[in-house]
């Protein structure tokens, strides 16, 4: 008796759910991502917009914590055979993922298969090839890209009489001293994300490699060689200035950047996404500045490369929903759409379109601070040195060399032993990486 | 004459044992069982390749200096946690135990730390302590001391000490003042008649008392430095500077987590379950004798 009033029941729940169903089911896309702040209300504001122009399809955003949580909370509901349509990972994370056949599902891909209007030449390459095959299919979509600029305290540098923003390390190492003179005893200059300044950006700005196959686009046996003399008598100044202060260590990640906004360094290399913040703390003059280089190298400066995050699409979901994915990518392709975006939140715009509108709109001379990071991308034609990098394991390779740059600056290593073992640890773990993709 | 309370039957038992049984075997034996499994494997971290490699892992692991400096690293971190911790502790509740104005409000405040999750602890300590940001490393600086646990190793492993060793005094403490509370008065009424003055009577009377306490608190403290304690560092130091306080719960972490080698990490945990339970097994082998229930 239970067991039919039960049966009963069941069917009458399935005929419910059946017919809840409307002829035209509206098709959900999930996005998982890791903005906060400002940069989370952009990423709703963006879905209700998509969704409000039109109906067939619906994105729904969801914050899923920092970066490497996300992209772990995405590897996992894969594992689990939940995985989300769009996943939002971070520039490392780009090897990992590209890696995974199967579990994604390539833009240019998916493009092609929704009939979907597509240009790869649309889009700035500089940004574009971080994310593409050496073949230059894209692979993934960028969302918000940053690169890395020298913020600039004015105000400090005239007080202690620097004549004019220094544009190389000589000239940055002796405002750094007159700097440390004036009264800046803690912090003649410094900068965050250590390994992503003094090594990735550090080398590609100097057209100098990290590693072997254009840094590891162009295969997973690339071999890191970034130890050569260029990186090393960098790594070293930066260790003899660390004695006295005229440079200081801020560490690993971006906790330290408030040392800019608070006055105590007056020169700083960290990511152009720092405007947002910088804008809005800093009580003097600032400016930001391509990044500085050294006169003796040979063609340097070459371009830097890019930071931030592109989206992923997994893989397994059904053509009907890609199509919503596609037709999302488009929308967000848009010139004004870019514009829009790149004028609110700092970040770059990801096609050509959009940077020659904001620039013919003259955005940029009353806000030159967020054009420093395009004219240092499309400084010159990218080379292999200078396209991008991609290695394997990146997230913990970049914990590892900066133990190394740690133990140099402690002093427990010269700068030619501490890249030597950053070069020897990653290629275990580059090879580590190679069985495991093979 | 077989009129005891005794359950016959051969089910009932075993029932009530059941759900017991079953919490453990789900969250202990299984992920355990799991994590042993794992460790043979080499996979990618989407799982979409798995081989396996027999003990490739963890020859590997062992061909690492960096591991046994994780190890060194381990004994250091744990033995300063375990031994401040309990000893401060007992120093606050000796104190609390005493006839005291308000000592109600001092034993409640005592034990809130407690409720502090670690990786909060660890965010506490950073902005007391960064050398440029933190509101007690500015003075440190000013009066000369070159405080930089960015750099600086020893700096860097004596905040993640602090900061371990301040969330674990609110819970060694509760222990200590209910061990303390149950000594019996008249014991050291006794001690006090015979002349024994207040050190003396701490040492032979209420130390010896309080031994299965101690003794227990040792066996917890061990266990939560060497396994609950990846929050604080990944908040403070993130192992750093130069792996000086990359103990072997965080590499753990580490790897598994931000390096996605499951199968590393899984032989990590493996070996880090051998010591805790070889740990465990001495302790409850040779100090437990000292032990006077």
């Amino acid at each position: 008796m239970a067991l039919r009033q039960f049966g009963a029941a069941a069917a009458v729940a399935v005929t419910l759910a059946l017919g809840a169903t409307p002829a035209h089911a509206v098709i959900e896309i999930r996005w998982w991502h890791a903005m906060t702040g400002g940069n989370n209300d952009v990423v709703n504001k963006l879905a209700a917009d998509f969704n409000a122009s039109q109906t067939e399809y619906k994105v729904m955003p969801s914050y899923k914590g920092s970066y490497p949580d996300t992209m772990n909370a995405g590897i996992a509901a894969f594992r689990a055979g939940n995985a989300p349509h769009i996943i939002q990972v971070f520039e490392v994370g780009t090897a990992t993922m590209m890696s995974a056949t199967g579990a994604i599902k390539p833009v240019y891909q998916l493009m092609k298969d929704a009939n979907e209007p597509f240009d790869p030449k649309a889009y700035l390459p500089a940004i574009t090839g971080y994310y593409s095959t050496s073949k230059g299919d894209m692979l993934s979509f960028p969302f918000n890209s940053s690169s890395m600029v020298m913020w600039i305290n004015k105000d400090e540098l005239k007080k202690a009489g620097v004549a004019g923003i220094p544009k190389t390390w000589p000239e940055v190492f002796d405002a750094a001293r007159k700097l440390k003179a004036a009264g800046h005893a803690t912090c003649g200059f410094s900068n965050a994300w250590t390994t992503w300044a003094n090594i990735e950006q550090f080398s590609a700005w100097h057209n100098v490699p990290i590693g072997t196959k254009a840094n590891g686009l162009d295969g997973f046996d690339t071999v890191l060689n970034f130890n050569g003399p260029l990186q090393v008598r960098h790594l070293q100044n930066l260790v003899d200035m660390e004695k006295d202060k005229t440079y200081d260590y801020s560490g690993r990640g971006n906790a330290s950047e408030a040392r800019f906004a608070s006055g105590e360094c007056a020169i700083f290399l960290t990511s152009s996404g720092y405007y947002g913040t910088v804008k809005g703390t800093a009580k003097f003059d600032f400016t930001s500045a391509p990044m500085p280089y050294y006169p003796d190298a040979p063609g340097a400066p070459q371009n830097s490369i890019i930071g931030g995050a592109s989206l992923w699409v997994m893989g397994g979901k059904k053509p009907e929903e890609y199509k919503g994915v596609a037709k999302f990518f488009t929308f967000l392709s848009d010139t004004n759409r870019q514009v829009y975006l790149h004028e609110e939140s700092g970040y770059l715009p990801i096609t050509k379109a959009a940077y020659e509108k904001t620039k013919a709109d003259g955005f940029y001379q009353k806000n030159p601070v967020l054009e420093t990071p395009l004219k240092e991308l499309t400084n010159k034609e990218p080379t292999e040195n200078s396209r991008g990098l991609r290695f394997g394991n990146m997230v913990q390779m970049r914990d590892i060399w900066a133990e190394e740059i740690e133990a140099a600056l402690a002093g427990q290593k010269t700068a030619q032993a501490a890249l030597d073992a950053a070069v020897a640890r990653g290629n275990t773990m580059l090879r580590a990486f190679e069985k495991t993709a093979k | 004459m077989e009129k005891s309370v005794v359950f016959n039957g051969k089910l009932l038992p075993y029932l009530l044992l059941v759900p017991q049984l079953i919490i453990t075997l789900v969250f202990f034996y299984w992920p355990a069982s799991q994590a042993f499994w794992q460790s043979f494997l080499r996979e990618d971290a989407f799982g979409l390749r798995s081989e396996f490699i027999g003990l490739e892992n963890y020859q590997t692991l062992f061909a690492q200096p960096e591991y046994y400096k994780a190890m060194l690293t381990t004994l250091i971190f744990s033995t300063l946690v375990a031994v401040l911790s309990l000893a401060i502790a007992l120093l606050f509740a000796t104190q609390a135990d005493k006839k005291l104005k308000a000592a109600a409000f001092y034993k409640t405040f005592m034990i809130w730390p407690y409720a502090v999750a670690p990786a909060v602890a660890g965010v506490l300590w950073i902005f007391m302590f960064h050398p440029s940001l933190g509101t007690l490393a500015r003075p440190l600086r000013w009066m000369g001391f070159d405080w930089n646990p960015l750099l600086n190793g020893n700096h860097a492993m004596a905040l993640v000490v602090m900061a371990a060793v301040w969330k674990q005094i609110a819970y060694n403490f509760l222990f200590f003042l209910a061990g303390l509370q149950s000594i019996p008065k008249s014991v050291l009424e006794a001690g006090a008649i015979d002349g024994a003055g207040p050190m003396r009577r701490f040492w032979t009377i209420v130390f010896p008392l309080l031994s299965p306490t101690t003794f227990f608190l040792l066996v917890v403290n061990i266990v939560y430095v060497f396994f609950d304690t990846f929050g604080i560092i990944d908040a403070v130091t993130e192992g750093g500077p130069a792996g000086a306080t990359t103990t072997m719960v965080y590499k753990v972490y580490a790897d598994g987590r931000l390096g996605g080698d499951l199968g590393s990490s899984a032989a990590q945990s493996v070996v880090l379950m051998a010591i805790v339970i070889a740990l465990t097994a001495i302790q409850f082998r040779y100090v437990e004798r000292k032990v006077q229930y």
